[in-house]
């Protein structure tokens, strides 16, 4: 929570370092796509992919922190309506095996 | 704090308003019009988060049914350009969220350098990006009457069982998926060209950034996009 409209921003550190960490990440992900974890490479990018997105959501996009709950609120309910359409869709094609 | 004096009278809204001219009369004061300018953007970052999840749930659906191709056209992309493109698109979101700290720090010059670096970046992304889609039309893996799919071999020289229809399909999905990412990188250089004019000619003060902390969060977004798009086109498909 923000006391006021000028402490809405981190510091150049903090935001140096939270690059690094997504930049580090990125290293990460590329590295583990060459090694074979049977089905876990998709898993294992998408989750690193996931934790790259909300670095960014909270700390770039001042999600974390921000005055107005409402901005929480819909950002929230953008994904959830993004998990509706992907997990509904899949639900869907993933089980047509009888076809 | 969030105790948006929706209901202030129009007195000190009077007051305000002489106070700050960036500030419009249908605002108690400058926070909540900011946390409204805030709010509508990201509305409309839903509308763009639904309408690239329509295409990344087409992709899906479309690589469980055609594993084998999209698997063997997935590893003709260079992992290499991608990476690149993706440490490129992080350091420019740092840049932009530097310039939206300078911008409210009122320090003018740093902040047009942060804006002019930013759109420098994006436009290597975009180049690097061109080069990729260079590749593509002279190995005929663009959709279309000239395309081609052969490499039906995997590192080990193992054949796969390809469908060239299929890969067809996939390097549709990679050209809509990454040429609307593409798009949005140029509007987004175009966003912040403009505002780096605008705050070179000072426009923007400590009381009153919201354009750039809007492009920011567009400029945020798609980076995010990408952020998704590498590992599913690039990357997942290594080891199958």
């Amino acid at each position: 929570m923000s006391e006021h409209e000028e402490h809405t921003t981190h510091s150049q550190g903090f935001y140096l370092l939270i690059g690094a960490v997504l930049l580090v990440l990125t290293a990460t992900t590329v590295g583990a796509a060459f090694v074979n974890l049977g089905p876990f490479n998709p898993v294992v990018a998408l989750l690193i992919a996931t934790v790259k997105a909300t670095l960014v959501v909270l700390f770039f996009m001042h999600v974390k922190g921000a005055s107005e709950k409402l901005t929480g609120a819909v950002v929230v309910a953008g994904f959830f309506f993004l998990a509706i359409l992907l997990s509904l869709s899949l639900a869907d094609y993933l089980t047509r095996s009888w076809r | 704090m969030s105790d948006s004096p929706v209901t202030a009278g129009s007195v000190t809204t009077m007051e305000h308003e002489a106070h700050n001219p960036a500030l419009l009369h249908h605002f108690s004061d400058a926070q909540q019009q900011k946390n409204a300018a805030s709010l509508g953007m990201w509305l409309f970052l839903v509308t763009e988060i639904m309408f690239f999840g329509g295409m990344f749930c087409a992709y899906l659906v479309y690589r469980v049914a055609h594993f084998n191709s999209f698997a063997a056209a997935s590893q003709q992309l260079s992992i290499g350009m991608g990476a690149f493109n993706t440490a490129v698109l992080i350091v420019s979101s740092v840049t932009v969220v530097l310039a939206v700290k300078a911008a409210e720090a009122g320090k003018r010059k740093l902040l047009v350098g942060y804006l002019v670096v930013t759109v420098l970046l994006g436009m290597t992304f975009l180049v690097v990006k061109g080069f990729e889609y260079r590749e593509k039309f002279e190995r005929h893996h663009v959709p279309g009457p000239t395309f081609k799919f052969t490499d039906t071999f995997d590192d080990n020289g193992k054949q796969i069982p390809v469908n060239p229809k299929e890969a067809e399909l996939f390097f549709s999905l990679y050209f809509a998926m990454t040429g609307m990412h593409a798009l949005h990188m140029i509007i987004g250089c175009g966003l912040f060209s403009v505002l780096a004019i605008f705050a070179w000619k000072g426009h923007y003060s400590p009381g009153y950034f919201t354009p750039i902390e809007n492009a920011g969060l567009y400029w945020h977004l798609v980076d995010i996009i990408w952020i998704y798009l590498f590992p599913l086109l690039y990357l997942i498909s290594r080891h199958s």
